[in-house]
């Protein structure tokens, strides 16, 4: 079986086991204080790291390009509070412009 | 009229405005969080996913965030094993939203099973949000908005899979950017303070700085343990 799909089947098994999990086990033992801490926590760390390695690297090389200048106007489209399909497209847009005619 | 029968159509009347922005709530959410699926089924496939694969982690896994890592993560030459792992980090906080919901839900079997997997983040937000209007909305906030997000999720999955295929070269589409933007954007809201904007850059730094040293997908990874460190010791 190839990575792909392992990695398809194997998120999804666990995923379903989590939200299930949360469902069926007593309450008290994932309301700890440190828990929630830490759940808090892990989608800033997980998430702002993908930021950075989707934005500067190509497998394990570090690079900069046309996603420069994609991120640098995601940032400015959420300085001015745009909306998810915004800060995406305009992101989309100008990455794609500096591609195509630089 | 008695008293009794007028008491009976304001009770109606206000049940049924509830009811409505409930719905309302729910649909305009379903509406504008499944419209971000295009983004998935187009990132799904720049990152070497094919369109069944794609449509099965959006209809199996459903949580945005975890499948976008997990598509990150492989389509940034890591393995499955750290693909898997950091999806998975992200989707701890479903089973933390089902330990506030299962108490107001209260069901069993198959409509456990169903319910647990529409527990996200859209569906517990609207739920907490009808609060107010008591648990019946809460209830009816939570499948609403479930249902909702999982059909317009899946079929606006399709839809980007299909139409990043018939690109071709996707950097020419900006699609390459396209992905870490909607990193960005899911984590952005989540900077409400001071420590959590230098977690941030701290983590983005850190990942960047050993993506040339450890093999691809760990310095992803490697950034959770530093959150639980903090987490634990805060």
């Amino acid at each position: 079986m190839s990575a792909l799909w392992i990695a398809t089947i194997g998120t999804s098994v666990i995923a379903f086991a989590l939200k299930y999990s949360g469902h069926s086990v007593p309450e008290r033992w994932l309301s700890h204080p440190k828990i929630q801490r830490i759940n808090a926590l892990i989608p800033i760390a997980l998430l702002s790291a993908l930021v950075a390695v989707q934005s500067f690297s190509e497998k394990s090389k570090l690079m900069v390009d046309q996603r420069l200048v994609g991120l640098s106007v995601a940032i400015i489209a959420l300085f001015l509070k745009a909306p998810f399909p915004v800060v995406v497209l305009s992101a989309a847009v100008s990455s794609a412009a500096v591609y195509r005619w630089l | 009229m008695p008293l009794s029968a007028l008491g009976f159509i304001r009770h109606n009347v206000r049940v049924s405005k509830v009811a409505s922005t409930t719905l309302r709530d729910s649909l305009s959410v379903s509406l504008t969080v499944g419209a971000y699926g295009v983004a998935f089924g187009a990132a799904a496939v720049a990152n070497g996913f094919t369109v069944l694969q794609s449509c099965l982690l959006s209809l199996l896994t459903f949580s945005g965030a975890s499948q976008f890592a997990v598509i990150g993560v492989l389509g940034a030459g890591g393995s499955a094993l750290s693909g898997i792992a950091t999806a998975s980090l992200l989707g701890v906080r479903n089973a933390l939203y089902g330990v506030i919901m299962a108490p107001r839900l209260k069901v069993s079997g198959l409509t456990r099973v169903v319910a647990a997997q529409i527990t996200i983040d859209e569906s517990t937000a609207v739920a907490l949000g009808q609060e107010p209007h008591g648990d019946d909305a809460m209830r009816k906030g939570f499948w609403y908005t479930g249902i909702g997000v999982f059909v317009f999720w899946n079929l606006f999955t399709l839809a980007g899979a299909l139409g990043a295929q018939a690109m071709g070269d996707i950097r020419a589409f900006g699609l390459d950017s396209a992905v870490p933007a909607a990193f960005l954007g899911l984590v952005w809201p989540r900077l409400t303070g001071n420590f959590e904007r230098i977690l941030a850059v701290s983590c983005a730094l850190f990942a960047i700085a050993m993506t040339p040293i450890l093999p691809a997908g760990l310095p992803i990874i490697a950034t959770a343990f530093i959150a639980i460190v903090i987490g634990l010791k805060r």
